[in-house]
């Protein structure tokens, strides 16, 4: 393919912006231009025609971490605390930088000697896909080839929630992770929050529904229900809820679960761990689907919002 | 050069400049970023193997693309827990004093500089 | 028997199933523990560990000799789809990984039980969390068959482990874990990049499959530098240790036994299967040789730094350290003579039985030093003089501990060290040798240095308030007890043995091997070691008398530990991972 304009100019926008978001002087400028470059990247995703992971990267990479970071700038807004140690010398920065430019230049070397076309496994997950009656192979190399890597994956992100819930004070577990503060009038934040949900709860559930078949799935469709539940609760139109609460951890934990419980149901009736019977296959792993989809949409608020800092109601 | 090469060569480039601020940031935050920076760049490189492994009707090789979703979901909890922990770290911080303050107090017991 | 390669698997037949229970019983452990919460996340821990022991003997037993068992998950073939393999490098592991979970388990339990007027308290919820966490992610690495997959498990060996070193709260072990998480992110991003450019080059992430495919070339060397590179990073080996000493020392005791026993085991079983398994025929000696001088220097500088520490938990931190790198001497060994593949061999039996040992007794150390943690209420080594009356099961244990790790007869750790120097002098490569024997002296210094402190008369009569169950005492002697006796179970179906290698381990020759390790191993840390002012005075020292020697000492101890503060700063280990990227990038490229 012939590199059109549009390409470069987004190589070198995407470059920029990195290059902004490393070397940038303030940290908030810096985390401003990863969100931008987060957006921008999954426009270089569509062009490499992988739909799927420019949702993600759009939706996850750029959306969901531009909002972690962004309020984790806020709060640490007086981090001088914590840089303890010196700017570094000229000479040793000058002497990383070539260690890196050197590195990059051996990656590039090695991209550009890369086979063209590369050795692939379209041929054969667009073969064995019919199997699973799915039509979006990205979609069945996720819940049917490489389940196991996936419901790992899962697992690391309960993994994740209960990581960031150990940091808690001890007087506070089981309490909610925002604080007590009023409403400050209503405002632009309070304006979408309001508007934006209903939209977003059926723009997320269409995702994650056509996933089976045309680009989507669970992880997109879940990260935009999270996000509407992110505004939410920013706009303090509801609270986080206390992660003592027996729903909030089974709607956590509900995804791996179910997907580790099909696992097992294929395993008993000698299918094998992870198999779908023929004729089964689809409705199986449309109920997988739902419940990573729940998982995702309760697992990501959950991890921005962080540890509790409010001890729980008695 | 294609399009996927272009990319491609963007990943290898957006690899060594997070590799670059991971290594000379001195806050903790702009290392969490240059973190997300390089993560994004391996995934590209991952990006042109299925774009140049199109075949069999399919525009991308999709074990990759799945590959790229799952890295991207585990950059965001690895994010999240390093966020929540530089979080709490300020807290307790100035709740006790500088990291600085600190590091002078307990250097002399055979701890090493923070 | 001495084979090569990779024998042909069995597939999905006579008890492959149990592979897959390995992984799924931890993993249910994990989310039941999540959901139901309160009380039951000890229980639900404890009762896992039985019944994942049970299964990991039955896979030992039920593995047919000279084979590898294969479990092809949801049916689909590789490369499209995900194996999982045992083999006899497995097995072990697991064995092993059980066996010290359970026991830390045993020992965990004092620490961390939720009161009974409680409903949930934050940090037993996490520990046993955590702990099953970290089993699951174990048992996946050294069952996986796909480099994905294995990526996926590291990540969640990672986010186990990091919350275990601040489980307490305080603001330094909160530092220590988010170095330890940082840096251990930077080596993923490495290791993931390596995998993208192997599946770029070969199709397929499935290790049986690439082994065939592989060949020599660019794209190859960069991408197995960039994963070597990444594992060690998160292996700690010298110079990228920056985060190890705080996060090992910091954490409670049985997360630090957990930690320094078996989370970075993890990462090493993957870099032994990306040369052993993946690209044995790849790696030139020059850049295995690179590997081995990082060893070494891992040996030199643990041991030295360790001499010199307050604190009990920083000293056995720095001793994995130096264990760490007694690990990697086993890669320019495993070259049969005269060829340039790497061989599963006496030196690859060696490692895993060096790994294996080290696991258990490092584990009985860090318990040892969290019981006297509880007894004294601080660790400092000068202070340890009272606690050979007040807890002399520990120090018996720690003793036994260090001596599993010195060598003495009938350990793993000897049997690791004689089948190394065999391979040694086989291959004409007496330099290993030498640092093999220096390694035993070294590690010897610090063992001695804590039992003459821990035995020395108290200043004053001591008080003991014995906090320590019976319980904990035992799970610690079983691990040292362990280390000690590993050397007397035959591994021969299990590990690349030849039978002639499985030399008599009583022989006078062996113990008066190890006497002389011992001595040696007293008179550095006579001349290195930071020792309590009261024995440096007292009349029957031999201080006196070498004053000037030990000055000497103390100068190169104290350099080595002013070194070391510097090669700990994130900067300078930034440039140290670059520089060792790129110089074992070339030493593969170039030098064959």
């Amino acid at each position: 393919m012939i590199v059109q304009t549009l390409d470069i100019s987004l190589a070198a926008l995407v470059l920029t912006l990195a290059g902004w978001t490393v070397l940038a002087h303030g940290t908030f400028p810096a985390v401003v231009s990863y969100v931008a470059y987060g957006l921008l990247l999954s426009l270089i995703w569509v062009r490499l025609f992988a739909v799927d992971v420019a949702l993600t990267e759009a939706a996850i990479g750029g959306g969901v971490t531009g909002v972690l970071l962004i309020g984790a700038a806020s709060k640490l807004r007086n981090a001088a605390l914590l840089a303890t140690e010196r700017e570094l010398t000229p000479p040793l920065r000058w002497a990383i930088a070539a260690l890196c430019v050197f590195t990059t230049l051996a990656l590039a070397r090695v991209v550009l000697s890369l086979p063209d076309p590369s050795p692939t496994l379209a041929p054969e997950a667009v073969q064995d896909i019919a199997a699973t009656g799915l039509g979006n192979p990205v979609t069945a190399v996720l819940i049917a080839y490489r389940a196991f890597d996936t419901m790992l994956e899962k697992c690391v992100l309960v993994l994740a929630v209960v990581g960031v819930w150990s940091l808690a004070s001890d007087q506070y577990w089981g309490g909610t992770p925002s604080a007590l503060r009023a409403v400050t009038g209503y405002g632009t934040l309070t304006f979408f929050a309001q508007l934006l949900p209903p939209f977003g709860i059926l723009i997320g559930i269409r995702i994650f529904w056509v996933g089976a078949d045309e680009p989507g799935g669970a992880f997109q469709g879940g990260a935009i229900l999270a996000a509407m539940w992110m505004i939410i609760i920013m706009a303090r139109l509801a609270d986080a809820p206390a992660i003592g609460g027996r729903w909030m951890r089974i709607a956590l934990a509900a995804g791996p679960i179910v997907f580790l419980g099909v696992g097992i149901l294929g395993f008993i009736a000698t299918w094998g761990f992870l198999a779908y019977p023929a004729g089964f296959a689809k409705p199986l792993i449309i109920f997988v689907e739902i419940f990573m989809t729940l998982s995702i949409a309760a697992t990501l608020p959950m991890l921005v919002a962080g540890p509790p800092i409010r001890a729980p109601r008695p | 050069m294609s399009a996927a090469t272009l990319a491609g060569l963007t990943g290898a480039v957006l690899a060594g400049l997070g590799l670059y601020g991971l290594i000379i940031q001195p806050d903790p935050l702009r290392r969490i970023l240059a973190f997300n920076v390089l993560g994004s760049g391996v995934f590209l490189l991952f990006g042109i193997i299925a774009r140049r492994g199109a075949a069999a009707g399919a525009l991308a090789d999709p074990v990759p693309q799945a590959l790229v979703i799952t890295g991207i979901v585990v950059a965001f909890a690895a994010t999240a827990l390093a966020v929540a922990l530089l979080v709490r770290l300020f807290g307790e911080t100035s709740r006790v004093g500088s990291l600085a303050e600190l590091s002078g107090q307990t250097r002399g017991d055979g701890a090493d500089d923070l | 028997m001495i084979y090569d390669g990779i024998a042909a698997p069995v597939t999905n037949s006579g008890g492959s199933f149990l592979l897959i229970l390995a992984v799924i019983i931890p993993l249910a452990g994990v989310l039941l523990a999540f959901v139901w919460g309160g009380r039951q996340v000890e229980r639900i821990a404890l009762s896992a560990m039985p019944l994942g022991l049970a299964i990991v003997l039955a896979i030992a037993l039920v593995r047919p000799a000279d084979a590898s068992l294969q479990y092809l998950i949801g049916g689909w073939m590789p490369p499209l789809g995900v194996a999982l393999r045992a083999d006899g490098l497995s097995i072990v592991m697991m064995v092993i990984t059980a066996v010290v979970i359970s026991a830390i388990a045993v020992f965990a339990r004092a620490d961390f039980s939720m009161p009974a007027d409680s409903m949930e308290t934050r940090a037993p919820f996490a520990f046993w969390i955590l702990l099953l966490a970290i089993w699951a992610a174990l048992n996946t690495i050294f069952l996986g068959g796909d480099l994905f997959t294995l990526y996926v498990a590291l990540e969640l060996l990672t986010f186990a482990a990091v919350p275990l070193v601040c489980l307490d709260g305080r603001v330094e072990t909160l530092h220590a874990a988010l170095r330890y998480l940082l840096f251990a992110l930077l080596g993923s991003a490495l290791y993931l990049a390596g995998t993208t450019l192997i599946y770029g080059g070969y199709g397929t992430l499935d290790i049986t499959l690439l082994a065939q495919r592989v060949h020599a070339e660019p794209v190859l060397f960069v991408a197995a530098a960039l994963m070597t590179t990444g594992l060690l990073a998160k292996t700690a080996l010298f110079p990228l240790h920056l985060w190890l000493p705080p996060a090992h020392s910091g954490a409670p005791a049985a997360a630090s036994a957990v930690l320094s026993a078996l989370v970075v085991k993890g990462s090493f079983f993957i870099v032994v299967r990306l040369w052993f398994d993946v690209m044995p025929r790849v790696p030139g000696p020059a850049a295995m040789q690179v590997l081995a001088a990082l060893g070494v220097g891992a040996i030199l500088f643990g041991s030295i730094v360790a001499l010199r520490q307050k604190r009990l938990k920083l000293l056995i931190a720095y001793s994995t350290l130096a264990q760490i790198g007694y690990l990697f001497l086993m890669f320019p060994l495993a070259f049969p003579p005269g060829s340039t593949q790497l061989a599963n061999g006496s030196a690859l039996a060696a490692g895993m039985l060096q790994a294996m040992s080290h696991a258990s007794a490092k584990a009985a150390m860090f318990l040892t030093a969290g019981m006297i943690y509880a007894e004294l209420g601080h660790d400092r080594i000068a202070g340890l003089a009272s606690i050979a009356r007040t807890l002399p099961m520990s120090v018996l244990t720690f003793g036994l501990a260090g001596l599993a790790l010195i060598g003495v007869p009938a350990s793993g750790a000897y049997c690791a060290k004689n089948l190394l120097l065999g391979v040694a002098s086989d291959t004409a490569q007496w330099w290993w040798a030498l640092a093999l024997q220096a390694g035993g002296m070294l590690t010897a210094s610090y063992v001695v240095l804590v039992i003459v402190h821990a035995l020395a008369p108290p200043p004053r009569p001591s008080v003991p308030r014995t906090r320590v169950s019976h319980y904990q005492e035992a799970a610690a002697l079983v691990l040292a007890l362990c280390s000690l006796l590993l050397g007397l179970i035959l591994w021969g179906s299990y590990l690349p043995l030849s039978d002639d290698t499985v030399s008599n381990p009583l022989t006078v020759s062996a113990l008066l091997g190890t006497l002389w390790s011992i001595l040696g191993g007293a008179v550095l840390a006579i001349l290195l070691g930071r020792w309590d002012s009261r024995l440096t005075r007292l009349p029957f020292a031999i201080f006196a008398p070498i004053r000037p020697a030990r000055r000497a000492g103390l100068l190169v101890s104290r350099i080595t530990e002013e070194l070391d503060a510097r090669l700990r700063q994130w900067p300078v280990a930034g440039v140290c991972l670059l520089a060792f990227l790129i110089v074992f990038g070339l030493a593969l490229n170039v030098m064959r």
